[in-house]
């Protein structure tokens, strides 16, 4: 006694046939051919990211200064350790701030700690995620690749008082 | 005896004792913030308050005699709530500073108001300006709007450090401490405020924003400056000292260090002058390095042209008793010269009934049991230095001490010498003029022991790399940055310095007289040390531990001063 077991894999007739199943799959692809496109010319048209966004962390500068005064806090909460920050002393109010400031950008994971334990919002998560490098040095990013100017930042700054 | 109960324990006292120190010799914790352990209590931080049963109100544990039959709560819902209260309004005028203040991490008032406050402030007026960043003296700087005033510097200055600097002035929210007008916060132990100082109110200003304080890696270790010996941390980050504290040592140091020791005993282990590989002397004055083995053949074959009398050897207080016990049996069993001797280093102008020594290093007791001495008709150093003048010493052989330093007279009279070995950490002038020049590791940078001048022996641990030593594989105390780290990040790329211990480097040259000292590590050598020489008997690295231990069959002996 043997029961044949119907698999399935087994095709109908009708799908055996071939042709049909042809057109099927074409009118999908022709569907798409002249409806509404999704994809963009990507280096001349950018994307505009929601102020949500997390890309590479940035200092926050404000009247030709960091606001960062060297806590270390980012550096202590980093998960990747790829903060690095010396803080030294200046007669401003601040009393301190980082002459050496270091992220390590093949560390980073873009979690955004640093952002959230900050208490001075100095550091801050920008758009920018076109991060490429060719030597290993280049992807140590000091205090002249991370320093960006207040107003480029309002979005985010704004969003982070709101939902944070 | 009597018996106070607290939290239900039942504890015997003598008469005289406070809540708060019987709770402490129990291990009971009561918060506290002026109250320490070796000064007179004030009682004005109110932190400690306890309930007592049969007392109206709650009392504070510091400054409250413990009775017989006394029942106290410690965390009964009503002390929980007088201390809430009490954190409250500590923390009223406190500014919110902790990301710029050096005591972030290691503060008090952090701690108590994580375990202590309630989490939020109800306060929603302006807070109290007051004087920031006041410079107190050479050492300290002050903070007035972060002070708690809890009175502890004050009292240290007037009954440790035994000069009265410091008061309070003002009243009620406007009190701060202040030096008498024109004076400086200046007494040779003024940075242990910084150490007692429950909030970051009086700070450090040599350590002043190098590192947060969760950033470095701390070793226990043993200050060298001077035959004190107190017990200290070495707080390292990126393999750079950047500050000693002291360590709890009952029979040493107690709670506290000396200005001089803080200071000044670790900026030559970071320094620029230190010799960072083996050199010799070639073509007349030039000095150029050269790799270990050539320096130690170039050694032995110098050494061979000597007769043994004509050889000289200095030990050093202020290496270890293992460098020391080493280079006595290298000279007394391959040079055969009894000429072996230490230069004493003592100022009597500087010392004092508190910790600081007239002797200013941190082993010449270890030295000398360790057989640095002239015996059987050798010469003392005296004597070397006129053998040297007299050209009757032609080979001196230096480990970590800087003969030349001595007199103009005598650094003269060095160029008498056929060859002149030195074994130093830093350039100093005696290196200035040697013919070879071994690079010693610091005492940050091994494993040893000193002798204090009770006779007490106590471990030095390594807290620096050099480039024989790793951190991990070492067993070094390790940081964050160090457990979590890559050798490709700049921590793992710090400066090593090329140098060895010196009784490495002595066993290296008395291998190649075809000796067999067979030394692992420094630990094999004390093992024969205890076995030899009857003051260390039985002793071993576990035993003298993290306090060190007094060498038993030793009795003071007071010596007449060489230099």
């Amino acid at each position: 006694m043997s029961v044949v077991k119907k698999r399935r894999k087994d095709l109908t007739i009708f799908q055996k046939l071939y042709i049909p199943e042809i057109v099927k799959g074409m009118l999908l692809t022709f569907k798409h051919l002249f409806g509404p496109k999704f994809t963009r010319q990507y280096p001349e048209v950018r994307y505009e990211q929601p102020d949500s966004y997390r890309g590479r962390p940035v200092l926050v500068q404000e009247n030709g200064k960091e606001r960062c005064v060297a806590c270390g806090l980012c550096s202590r909460v980093c998960p990747a350790l790829a903060i690095e920050v010396q803080a030294v002393e200046t007669e401003d109010e601040k009393e301190r701030y980082p002459n050496l400031f270091e992220i390590n950008m093949l560390r980073c994971i873009f979690c955004g700690f640093c952002e959230e334990v900050c208490p001075e919002e100095a550091i801050i998560m920008s758009k920018d995620y076109e991060l490429t490098f060719t030597k290993y040095e280049d992807a140590i990013f000091g205090k002249d690749k991370l320093l960006v100017p207040v107003e480029s930042l309002k979005g985010r700054i704004e969003f982070l008082r709101k939902y944070r | 005896m009597p018996i106070v109960t607290i939290n239900d324990q039942k504890f015997e006292f003598d008469s005289g004792e406070t809540i708060i120190q019987v709770a402490e010799r129990n291990g009971i914790d009561i918060p506290h913030y002026c109250w320490h352990p070796r000064l007179s209590v004030s009682g004005n931080c109110r932190m400690c308050l306890v309930e007592v049963e049969k007392m109206p109100k709650l009392v504070i544990a510091c400054s409250t005699l413990a009775m017989d039959g006394m029942v106290v709560h410690v965390n009964s819902l009503k002390a929980i709530a007088g201390r809430e209260h009490v954190m409250e309004f500590l923390l009223i005028n406190h500014p919110l500073d902790c990301p710029i203040c050096d005591e972030a991490g290691e503060c008090k008032l952090q701690d108590y108001a994580y375990a202590h406050g309630t989490g939020e402030s109800r306060f929603i007026e302006q807070k109290n300006q007051k004087p920031k960043r006041v410079k107190l003296g050479p050492y300290v700087m002050f903070d007035a709007e972060r002070c708690i005033a809890c009175s502890l510097c004050i009292r240290f200055s007037a009954e440790i450090a035994k000069e009265d600097q410091f008061t309070f002035v003002q009243r009620g929210d406007r009190v701060t401490i202040e030096t008498f007008p024109g004076k400086e916060f200046d007494n040779p132990y003024s940075l242990n405020v910084v150490d007692i100082c429950p909030v970051g109110a009086l700070t450090n200003r040599d350590f002043r924003f190098k590192a947060r304080v969760w950033d470095m890696s701390d070793t226990k270790s043993i200050c060298p400056g001077c035959s004190r010996g107190c017990n200290i941390d070495i707080w390292v980050r990126n393999n750079e000292i950047l500050r000693l504290t002291p360590r709890f040592n009952e029979a040493v140091n107690d709670y506290w260090m000396c200005d001089h020791g803080r200071i000044n005993c670790f900026k030559f282990v970071n320094a620029d002058d230190r010799i960072d590989s083996p050199m010799i002397k070639k073509a007349g004055t030039h000095v150029s390095s050269v790799g270990w083995d050539e320096a130690i053949s170039k050694t032995v074959s110098t050494i061979k042209r000597f007769k043994s009398d004509e050889i000289a050897v200095i030990g050093s207080p202020f290496a270890i008793v293992e460098d020391n016990y080493l280079l006595a049996k290298f000279a007394r069993q391959v040079l055969h010269t009894k000429n072996i001797d230490f230069i004493k280093h003592i100022n009597p102008a500087d010392q004092d009934d508190i910790l600081i020594r007239e002797d200013k290093t941190p082993n010449s007791l270890g030295a000398k049991l360790a057989g640095i001495s002239p015996r059987n008709g050798g010469l003392n150093f005296e004597q070397i230095m006129e053998g040297i003048k007299g050209k009757k010493i032609r080979c001196l052989i230096l480990i970590e001490d800087d003969v030349a330093a001595i007199s103009q007279d005598f650094l003269d009279s060095l160029s008498n010498l056929d060859s002149f070995i030195v074994f130093a950490t830093n350039n100093n002038k005696s290196t200035e003029l040697a013919d070879i020049i071994f690079p010693s590791a610091t005492y940050a940078e091994k494993n040893g022991t000193f002798v204090n001048f009770q006779g007490r022996i106590q471990r030095i641990r390594p807290a620096v790399m050099t480039i024989d030593l790793d951190r991990s594989l070492d067993a070094m105390s390790l940081s964050r940055l160090d457990k979590f780290g890559t050798e490709f990040d700049r921590w793992g790329k710090a400066r090593k310095i090329n140098a060895r211990s010196t009784w490495r480097i002595i066993l290296q040259i008395a291998n190649s007289f075809s000796m067999k000292f067979n030394y692992e590590t420094s630990e094999d050598i004390f093992l024969e040390i205890s076995q030899t020489i009857k003051e260390f008997d039985g002793l071993d690295y576990e035993l003298i531990g993290e306090l060190g231990i007094q060498l038993k069959s030793y009795q003071l002996v007071e010596e007449p001063i060489l230099v």
